[in-house]
């Protein structure tokens, strides 16, 4: 009997599980490297050739150098790891969340203000927004 | 005979102590997060404990993709404050207390609880985070945290943490360990992370205030209840992240009310506060003392 994934229907959410995991191993711990300083002048100095050290797939590559949080996601990165990325960029963790939900910086700050992201509309995929569940 | 004398429960956002450290708790945006605190760290001051058993889990920090405890004890003598990619936080080095540590874990790992000893490890700011809103910022020549402190990591963030149910049992453990310690200690339990957050994907900053105040309800009135809610409950109705919420459960479980043997009465909930936004995350706060 297959593992039970009941939380694949969440929309826009990707769970960070063993399957995840071993797809984004080499691009989480790319990430990790950056907790270390002379690395992250290293790989500020040529992204490039800093990222071609690690055996990252050539699509996790993209993703980091285009910055798209959510193709990192999707490719086994997991949030936790990526925010290292933003440190070395100087960003905000709430620039990088921003970025990935198609919202400016400024517009996510005033959801947040304003209470945050209603969970109503957004339990499960399909489901439209404001919809009662 | 050590005993368990209350639990905490607090959220640990990373920009809480980044406030902190850069002197911006006045702001009028953290203003109302930190006023939640005062009543805390006055009761703190009236109630310092010898040691506190503080679960909360690390973020990519001391641990990588190499090694992925679900359970993981610190026994060292200390713990420095973690350069999570800006530089350690200003806080003090975090004192351990090896020897119920170890006690802790001999007796727990007995109890069918596969914990890992970990002796050597740096601290994130899901521990000391938690430990400036309580506490506030240790200031003088040599700043120092007011008692020990024993760090306890849960695996939250590859699927799956464990379940309620099982931090509700474990925490059950803990008392039973405490309480075989030869030694007068006063023991508390903090459980921290939550409440409701999502940090990643298009469906990012989630917050879901009805879920979080029955949470508050439930872990008061109901811990049994709450700790058979299934973790797709958490990441439909909490976010993603809302699921670190099970640590709370750990704390819980350690209070004496929920003695399966000799249940005491119910503990009395010294404070309550919950507030929306710090930064991407509802902030939630509990303290409950045994009677």
């Amino acid at each position: 009997m297959p593992l039970d994934k009941p939380y694949l229907d969440v929309p826009g959410t990707t769970i960070f599980d063993a399957e995840q995991s071993r797809k984004g191993y080499h691009l989480n711990q790319f990430c990790m490297s950056l907790m270390k300083a002379a690395n992250r002048e290293r790989f500020k100095a040529g992204e490039r050739a800093y990222l071609d050290e690690w055996p990252m797939t050539e699509e996790q590559k993209q993703g980091v150098l285009a910055r798209d949080l959510n193709r990192c996601i999707a490719a086994g990165g997991n949030i936790y790891f990526l925010a290292k990325i933003g440190a070395t960029d100087g960003k905000s963790f709430q620039t990088m969340a921003a970025s990935m939900t198609g919202m400016t910086q400024e517009a996510y700050a005033a959801m947040m203000l304003a209470g945050g992201r209603s969970p109503d509309g957004n339990r499960f995929i399909g489901e439209q927004a404001g919809e009662a569940t | 005979m050590a005993r368990i004398t209350a639990s905490v429960y607090t959220s640990h956002v990373p920009a809480i102590g980044a406030a902190l450290d850069l002197g911006k708790s006045q702001e009028p945006y953290w203003q109302p997060v930190f006023k939640g605190y005062e009543a805390s760290k006055r009761w703190m001051a009236e109630n310092t404990p010898d040691v506190i058993f503080l679960v909360y889990n690390d973020h990519a920090t001391a641990f990588s993709l190499e090694m992925i405890p679900t359970f993981a004890i610190g026994t060292a003598a200390s713990f420095q404050p973690a350069d999570e990619g800006w530089g350690p936080r200003p806080v003090p080095t975090v004192i351990g207390h090896p020897e119920l540590a170890a006690h802790i874990a001999q007796s727990v790992i007995q109890d069918d609880f596969d914990l890992t000893i970990v002796n050597k490890m740096d601290v994130d700011h899901g521990l000391t985070v938690p430990l400036s809103l309580m506490f506030g910022q240790p200031a003088g020549p040599n700043p120092a945290w007011p008692c020990p402190v024993i760090p306890f990591a849960v695996n939250v963030v590859q699927y799956p943490a464990p379940s309620g149910r099982r931090c509700f049992l474990l925490g059950q453990a803990i008392r039973r360990a405490v309480e075989r310690f030869d030694a007068p200690l006063k023991v508390q339990i903090w459980g921290t992370g939550g409440m409701s957050h999502q940090l990643q994907g298009p469906r990012a900053g989630l917050i879901n205030q009805p879920f979080d105040n029955a949470f508050l309800d439930r872990l008061i009135a109901d811990p049994a209840g709450q700790a058979a809610v299934p973790h797709i409950d958490y990441v439909r109705e909490a976010g993603s992240e809302g699921i670190e919420l099970v640590m709370w459960l750990i704390a819980r479980g350690a209070m004496s009310d929920v003695n399966a043997d000799v249940a005491g009465p119910a503990p009395t909930v010294r404070h309550r506060f919950y507030h929306v936004p710090a930064s991407n995350t509802a902030v939630g706060h509990l303290i409950m003392e045994n009677n």
